[in-house]
C-alpha cells in the first residue's frame, strides 16, 4: 500500500489548519507569514493534483508576490496607525461572516462530492482541434491561455495596467509622476543586499527559462514573468534599485507591450488567418512565442509596480 | 469535430467594439498628459457609430449577430454575440459615455504644455475602460470572458470614486471595493461550479445542458448573490450612496446610470439565457421582495438626506428595486413574459438617462453654489433654471409620470402585474412613484421659492445642455415606438424548449 495517500491527508490538514491560523492569528505580521507559508501548501496541492502550472503559479503570486504586497502594506500601515483605527467589528457582524463563510463552505464540499465523476473536459476537442490554431504547442495550458482563450487573456493584460494605474491614483496630486517610496531601509551591509545579490541573476534566468519552455512544457509568461518581478522586488528591497518614476515613459512602455502587442496580433489575425485572434498555422508557434515574450516583460514589470505602491515624491 | 464556425454578417463589427476602447486605454496610458484626454474624447464617434452600425445590424438581420473569436466555435472558443437588448445597450452606453466625457473638459482638461494631473489621467483612461467592460457584458456570450468584463468594470470604476482624494471618498472607495470584490469571487465560484458539471461556459450551449439539479442551483445563487452585490441591491446597498454621491459629477452620472445596470446586465443573462430552463418562480420571488424592499427603503433615505448628490444616490437604490422587479414579471414563457421583459429594459434606459442627467446637473448646482445642501437652495431656480429644468425633468421620469420613458416602464410594469395576476407587484410600483415625487418636491419647491442667492460662477451653457439633452431622451422613451420594443424580443429565448 502506498504512503501518498497519508501524506496527502496530512498535507490537507495542515492547509486547513494553516487558513485558520491564518485568520485567527492576532499580530497582522504572523498573519502574512502564516499566509505565505499556506500558499507554499497549497502550490503542492496543485502538484499532487497534476496541475504544475497551477502551482507554479500559486507559488509565485499566491505567495510570492502577495506576500511582499501584504508585508509591505503592513509596514506602511504600522507607520500611518496612531490613533486612526476605526471601531473594529462587533460581534454580531463578525458571527455573521463566519456563518455565511461556512454555510457557502459547507455547501460547496457537499455539491464538490455530487459533481459528474469523469468530470466533463473539453481536453479531448482540444487534441482533436490540433490541426486549428492552436497547433505547435505542447503545453495545453499555454494553448488555452494563448491561443483558445486568447481575448481572455488579452483583456486580462489591460486589467492589469488598470490595477497599476488605480494604485497610483490614491497618491497625493502634487507627488504625481514622481517614483514611489522605497521598499525598504538602506543598510549596505545587510543580509538582503547578499541575498538580492546572489538570488537574482539566478531567479532571473530561471524566469526567462520558464517562460522559454511554456510551449512545451509547464511555464509560461504568467509563471515567468512573476518571477522575474519577484527578482526585481529583491533587488529593490535590498535597495540595489529603486522603484522607478511613475512618468518613466520606458516604464509605461513596458507596462503596455504585453497587451499592445496581443492586440495588434489579435487584430492582424483576419488578414493572417481569416479571423480575429487566429494565428495562422505555420507560425502559430513564434507568433505565440513573441507574443509571450512581451507580456513577459508586462508582467515583470506590473506586479513590482502594484507592491512599491502610488509615487510618493520623498526619499524615505 | 470541430462544430461549424458560427459567425454571422456583422459579427466582426462586435470585436472592433470590444478593441476600439482597449487601444485607447493603451494609447492614453503611454502617451499621458494632454493627450490622454484627445484619445479618449476623439474616439467617442468612432465608438458611438460602432454601436449604431451593431444595433443597424442585428434590427436589419431580425436575428443576434455572433463572431466566433479565432475561428474556434463554443465549447472550445469564445463566442460574441448581440441580440437586440445588447444593440439597444451599446448605443445608451455610447451616448452617456460621450456626454460624460465632454461634460468632463472642464474639471479633467490638461492645459496646453502643462504637466500631467494625476486626476485627469485617471478619469479619462477608466472612463474609456468602462466602455470597453459594458460592451463586453452586452455582448460577452461565455461566462468567463463576462468575469474578465466584470474585473475590467471594477478596477475601472473604484478609482473612479476616490478621484479628488479627500478621506472620505476614500473609505467609500475602499468599502466599494470589498462589496465588489466579494461579489467577484462568488461569481466566480459559480462559474467554476457551471464548468466542473457541464464542462462549457458558452451560455446557449449551457442553456441546452443545465437540469435543475443542486449544483445548478447552487452555482446560480452564488453568481447571483456577487452580481446583486455588485448592482447594490437591499440588502447589499450599503457602498453605494457614499461611492456614487463622493465620485465627481461625470464619473457618478455614469457609475449611477451605466455600471449597476452591467452587473445587473449579468443577472439578466445568468436567468433568462443561461437558465430559462429552470422552473425559477421562487427565486423571481424572492428577487422581486428584495426589490419591494429596496424602492421603499430608498426612496424613504433619499426623502431624508439633506445633501442633493446624497438624494439622487438613495435614489438609484429605489430605482435599482424597479429593476429586479423583471424577474417576477418576465420569469417564463407566459403571454405576459414579453411585457414584463420590456418593462425591464425600458427600466434601465429610463433610469440610465435621466440619473446621468440628474447628477450631470447636481454637479453644475454644486460648482455654481459652492455647496449642494437642498436646505440653501431658495432661490436657485432663478439663477439657473436650465439646471433646475433639467433636474425636473428627470425627475419625472424618475416618478412615473406621463410622457416618459420611466412612465412606460411603470405603466408595462403594472399590465404585467395584473395580466400574471400577481398584484402584490403594483404596490411597489405604486408606492415608490409616490415617494419619488415626494424626493423630487423635495429639490425643487425650496429652489422655486423666492430667495436671494450669490452663485460663485454661472455654469457653461455647453455643460448644462450636455445633462438637459440626457434628460430629454429620456422623456423621448416614452414614445418609443413598438419596432422598438419588437428589437428588445429579438434573441430572448422565449420559454423552456423553444431555445434558439
Amino acid at each position: 500500500m502506498s504512503v501518498l495517500p497519508f501524506l496527502d491527508v496530512a498535507l490537507a490538514l495542515l492547509v486547513v489548519g494553516l487558513a485558520v491560523w491564518t485568520i485567527a492569528a492576532r499580530d497582522l505580521f504572523a498573519s502574512v507569514v502564516g499566509y505565505v507559508a499556506y500558499g507554499l501548501l497549497l502550490a503542492l496541492v496543485w502538484v499532487r493534483l497534476y496541475a504544475p502550472d497551477v502551482a507554479l503559479t500559486e507559488a509565485a503570486v499566491g505567495s510570492g508576490v502577495t506576500g511582499v504586497l501584504l508585508i509591505t502594506a503592513g509596514k506602511r500601515l504600522g507607520a500611518a496607525r496612531a490613533g486612526e483605527a476605526g471601531p473594529s467589528p462587533g460581534l454580531a457582524l463578525k458571527l455573521f461572516a463566519g456563518a455565511l463563510a461556512l454555510l457557502v463552505a459547507g455547501a460547496l464540499v457537499a455539491i464538490i462530492l455530487i459533481l459528474p465523476d469523469p468530470a466533463p473536459s473539453l481536453a479531448p476537442q482540444a487534441a482533436a482541434a490540433a490541426d486549428g490554431p492552436g497547433a505547435g504547442l505542447g503545453n495545453p495550458i499555454t494553448a488555452v491561455l494563448i491561443s483558445y482563450r486568447s481575448f481572455d487573456t488579452m483583456l486580462e493584460k489591460v486589467v492589469l495596467i488598470l490595477a497599476v494605474l488605480g494604485v497610483w491614483s490614491v497618491g497625493a496630486d502634487k507627488a504625481w509622476g514622481a517614483a514611489p517610496a522605497p521598499l525598504g531601509r538602506r543598510n549596505p551591509y545587510g543580509a538582503t543586499v547578499f541575498l538580492a545579490q546572489m538570488l537574482a541573476p539566478v531567479g532571473a534566468v530561471i524566469g526567462v527559462h520558464i517562460f522559454w519552455v511554456g510551449a512545451d512544457a509547464p511555464g509560461g509568461a504568467f509563471q515567468g514573468g512573476a518571477l522575474l518581478a519577484a527578482m526585481w522586488m529583491i533587488a529593490m528591497m535590498a535597495r540595489i534599485t529603486e522603484p522607478p518614476r511613475v512618468d518613466a515613459r520606458w516604464l509605461r512602455l513596458a507596462l503596455v507591450a504585453g497587451p499592445a502587442v496581443f492586440l495588434i496580433a489579435g487584430l492582424a489575425g483576419p488578414l493572417m488567418a481569416g479571423s480575429f485572434f487566429a494565428f495562422p498555422h505555420a507560425f502559430a508557434k513564434p507568433i505565440i512565442l513573441f507574443i509571450e515574450a512581451f507580456m513577459l516583460l508586462s508582467i515583470a514589470v506590473a506586479l513590482p509596480a502594484l507592491v512599491a505602491g502610488p509615487p510618493n515624491g520623498r526619499s524615505e | 469535430m470541430m462544430p461549424p464556425d458560427p459567425t454571422t454578417p456583422g459579427g466582426a463589427l462586435l470585436v472592433l467594439a470590444i478593441l476600439l476602447p482597449c487601444a485607447g486605454i493603451i494609447l492614453s496610458f503611454v502617451l499621458g498628459g494632454r493627450n490622454a484626454e484627445r484619445v479618449a474624447l476623439g474616439l467617442t464617434p468612432f465608438g458611438f457609430a460602432l454601436a449604431c452600425a451593431i444595433a443597424f445590424h442585428v434590427a436589419s438581420a431580425g436575428k443576434p449577430i455572433v463572431y466566433a473569436l479565432g475561428g474556434l466555435a463554443p465549447p472550445l472558443g469564445i463566442a460574441l454575440r448581440a441580440d437586440g437588448v445588447s444593440a439597444v445597450m451599446l448605443v445608451a452606453a455610447a451616448v452617456i459615455l460621450t456626454a460624460a466625457g465632454f461634460y468632463a473638459r472642464a474639471k479633467f482638461a490638461t492645459p496646453e504644455g502643462g504637466p500631467e494631473s494625476r486626476s485627469a489621467l485617471t478619469f479619462w483612461i477608466m472612463l474609456q475602460a468602462i466602455w470597453a467592460a459594458l460592451t463586453i457584458i452586452f455582448v460577452g456570450g461565455d461566462l468567463f470572458n463576462l468575469y474578465v468584463a466584470l474585473e475590467l468594470l471594477t478596477f475601472a470604476a473604484v478609482p473612479l470614486v476616490c478621484i479628488d482624494g479627500r478621506p472620505e471618498t476614500l473609505a467609500a472607495a475602499l468599502r466599494y471595493l470589498l462589496f465588489a470584490l466579494f461579489g467577484s469571487i462568488s461569481y466566480l465560484l459559480g462559474v467554476a461550479l457551471f464548468y466542473g458539471a457541464y464542462g462549457t461556459l458558452d451560455i446557449p450551449l449551457l442553456a441546452q445542458r443545465v437540469q435543475s439539479t443542486p449544483i445548478v442551483w447552487l452555482a446560480a445563487a452564488l453568481m447571483t448573490g456577487g452580481l446583486l452585490a455588485k448592482t447594490a441591491l437591499f440588502p447589499l446597498h450599503l457602498w453605494l450612496p457614499p461611492a456614487h454621491a463622493n465620485a465627481p459629477a461625470a464619473a457618478s452620472a455614469v457609475l449611477s446610470g451605466l455600471v449597476v445596470k452591467g452587473s445587473f446586465f449579468l443577472t439578466l443573462r445568468l436567468w433568462f439565457y443561461v437558465l430559462p430552463a429552470l422552473s425559477a418562480a421562487g427565486a423571481a420571488n424572492i428577487l422581486g421582495a428584495l426589490a419591494l424592499a429596496a424602492i421603499i427603503t430608498g426612496s424613504v433615505l433619499a426623502l431624508r438626506q439633506a445633501r442633493l448628490k446624497l438624494l439622487i444616490a438613495y435614489s438609484t437604490v429605489a430605482q435599482i428595486g424597479y429593476l429586479f422587479l423583471v424577474f417576477p414579471l418576465a420569469t417564463g414563457a407566459h403571454v405576459w413574459s414579453g411585457i414584463g421583459w420590456s418593462a425591464g429594459v425600458m427600466q434601465i434606459l429610463a433610469h440610465a438617462f435621466a440619473k446621468a442627467a440628474m447628477f450631470l446637473s447636481a454637479g453644475l448646482l454644486a460648482e455654481a453654489l459652492g455647496h449642494d445642501q437642498i436646505a440653501r437652495f431658495a432661490g436657485a431656480a432663478r439663477a439657473l433654471p436650465m439646471t433646475f429644468l433639467t433636474l425636473g425633468l428627470g425627475g419625472l421620469s424618475l416618478m412615473g409620470l406621463p410622457p416618459s420613458g420611466g412612465f412606460s416602464a411603470k405603466w408595462l410594469m403594472l399590465q404585467a402585474s395584473v395580466a400574471s395576476g400577481q398584484w402584490v407587484w403594483t404596490l411597489p410600483v405604486l408606492a415608490g412613484g409616490l415617494l419619488a415625487a415626494g424626493y423630487v418636491y423635495r429639490i425643487l419647491t425650496p429652489a422655486l421659492s423666492e430667495g436671494d442667492i450669490m452663485l460663485k460662477a454661472p455654469p457653461k451653457r455647453s455643460r448644462e445642455a450636455i445633462a438637459l439633452g440626457l434628460a430629454l431622451i429620456a422623456l423621448a422613451l416614452g414614445f418609443a415606438p413598438q419596432g422598438f420594443f419588437d428589437l428588445l424580443e429579438i434573441g430572448r429565448p422565449l420559454a423552456a424548449g423553444t431555445l434558439q
